[in-house]
């Protein structure tokens, strides 16, 4: 059984945030929630980096360790998803997350930030695979379709990889010793613990 | 003082020590840790500046939220431990020791009586604006802290009970509620502060009623007490003080990083030479503020099972006070002896209210 796995090789992203873009249009975001970002490091300086993050789908994943109603669960491809019929959107995930990757559709106060949403790697949600509740709900599955996650599908620099832990990683020990330098798994260690 | 009696003194010293010890540790530890691993990293270096991420340095996002410039917030991970281990780990032990020293407290002691016979008149010890403050805040703070502890154990007690369904529904109508109860509660800590702060002031008599331990432990001894005694004054300083704290973080959790507080208590505290970090993301203050109103809130609780015990069923009489708001003179003399003189006499009885019902509750 594949583990899914999201790699961003910082030597190659150029921040032209496709990605991000790809991903608001294909899932049909919700104005002011980006599941996926391109943060910048260095900006302007030498060593500048771009990086493109999302949920990062972790084996012991903080978000499902605190939420109080227990809406998180983790596919046998690893993807970490969450159910919005449960969520009462108590912002403990938020506060969690190393990575910044829950969003709420509200401003927040009195408990009104709506239901959590967050990158589901092109996964959907807990609804039947494909159906129009689960599109309005999580965006597409387009894992259940066979494809990958669309961010980095349409990489143009091929800089985000998404698929298969091995598959992505080979692909990524490759270049590294092609051209001979790599930027360091970026993410991996807090996402899927040191052995990784 | 009996053997027993130091024993039993001294298990309850250990118990209430260790906790907030624990609590001490534990919030001290994630002011401590949460705050410094924003420390600045040289990025002289790949790897250095790869650490600066690790540890929280910001990059620069194309979109709106300053937030989203930070790659990886580890203290995240470090809020999820405190609140996942000590915070309701100690906070459940806290409240099973609590209801196991009363049970054995009450097997031991028994319901506290009153020595000889009522004198069938009755003082006012509580009137009508009073015992709206005491109820409301009492109501309040119930429907607070169970809503409260659903968040934190509920999960792991109703989940496979109800199911998550059920559960889910239940506890968005907890949030909800917890969200707007919160307004009476901060009303009648403020209320109960007013009307009673006068009568709270420590004196000379506090410390001969706690060397004779309150005359919790033998029917003999009734230390003399002015209108509260000092378990009374010690319950009204925890709930005001605490009551306060528990609002302001609740206030902060209640509208997300509109009030940074921690930082500037952490400063302000660094006059006394602590070494509180200073500077503090706003992710950071959310997260204090979480720990530091759970936190508050299980000592208030654990706490409010000995005064609502001993306001119930370990004392005759006591219920009567907070209830009708009168009391036998003869309780009152015998409990707050330096008051009882100056109470002023109740009314005659409320025909409507038969006295054996009245007495049935006392």
């Amino acid at each position: 059984m594949a583990r899914m796995k999201f790699l961003c090789d910082a030597d190659r992203c150029i921040e032209c945030n496709a990605c991000v873009t790809a991903c608001k249009n294909e899932h049909e975001v919700p104005w002011g929630v980006n599941r996926r970002r391109v943060v910048t490091i260095n900006d302007g300086q030498p060593g500048e980096r771009s990086i493109s993050t999302a949920c990062m789908h972790c084996s012991d994943a903080p978000c499902m360790a605190v939420c109080p109603v227990d809406c998180f669960y983790q596919t046998d491809e690893g993807v970490v998803l969450h159910d919005k019929d449960l969520c009462i959107g108590c912002g403990y995930c938020f506060y969690a997350c190393p990575f910044g990757a829950p969003q709420y559709p509200q401003a927040g106060n009195f408990g009104g930030r709506g239901k959590m949403d967050k990158c589901t790697f092109c996964a959907g949600g807990p609804k039947e695979d494909g159906s129009e509740e689960e599109f309005a709900l999580y965006g597409r599955n387009r894992l259940a379709e066979g494809k990958l996650p669309l961010c980095a599908e349409m990489c143009s620099t091929k800089a985000l990889l998404a698929g298969d832990a091995d598959a992505v990683s080979d692909i990524y020990r490759e270049r590294v010793t092609a051209r001979g330098f790599g930027g360091g798994v970026w993410g991996w260690n807090t996402a899927y613990g040191s052995d990784t | 003082m009996s053997q027993q009696l130091r024993s039993f003194l001294m298990a309850v010293g250990v118990i209430a020590g260790l906790t907030a010890a624990g609590y001490g540790v534990a919030i001290m530890g994630a002011a401590v840790v949460i705050g410094d691993s924003h420390a600045v990293v040289e990025q002289s270096s790949k790897s250095d500046g790869w650490r600066g991420v690790r540890t929280g340095t910001a990059g620069r996002v194309s979109i709106p939220d300053p937030q989203a410039a930070f790659l990886i917030q580890s203290e995240g991970e470090i809020w999820r431990s405190i609140r996942n281990g000590p915070v309701t780990v100690i906070g459940a032990w806290g409240m099973f020791a609590i209801l196991v020293l009363l049970v054995l407290f009450y097997a031991w002691r028994g319901r506290i009586s009153l020595a000889g016979k009522p004198a069938h008149r009755e003082v006012v010890r509580f009137n009508g604006i009073e015992r709206f403050a005491h109820w409301m805040t009492a109501t309040s703070f119930i429907v607070l802290a169970l809503s409260g502890l659903n968040l934190l154990y509920g999960r792991y007690l109703f989940i496979p009970v109800i199911g998550k369904e059920a559960f889910a529904i239940v506890t968005e109508a907890g949030k909800l509620l917890h969200n707007f109860v919160a307004f009476p509660f901060m009303f009648g800590v403020v209320l109960m502060f007013v009307l009673w702060v006068r009568h709270n002031l420590p004196s000379r008599v506090d410390l001969k009623w706690l060397r004779q331990g309150g005359g919790l432990f033998s029917d003999r001894h009734h230390p003399a007490a002015e209108r509260f005694n000092a378990g009374q004054k010690a319950i009204f300083w925890i709930v005001v003080l605490g009551g306060i704290s528990v609002s302001l973080s609740g206030l902060a959790l209640l509208l997300p990083f509109a009030f940074p507080m921690f930082g500037k208590t952490f400063a302000f505290l660094n006059l006394f030479g602590f070494g509180f970090p200073e500077t503090l993301t706003s992710m950071q203050e959310m997260q204090l503020a979480q720990l530091w109103h759970s936190v508050v809130s299980l000592g208030l609780i654990v706490v409010m099972f000995a005064h609502i015990y001993i306001g119930t069923i370990g004392m005759e009489g006591a219920f009567q006070a907070m209830g009708s708001g009168r009391v036998d003179a003869a309780w009152a003399e015998q409990h707050h002896s330096l008051w009882a003189a100056s109470a002023e006499e109740a009314p005659a009885e409320d025909d409507a209210v038969p006295s054996a019902v009245r007495e049935g509750q006392g």
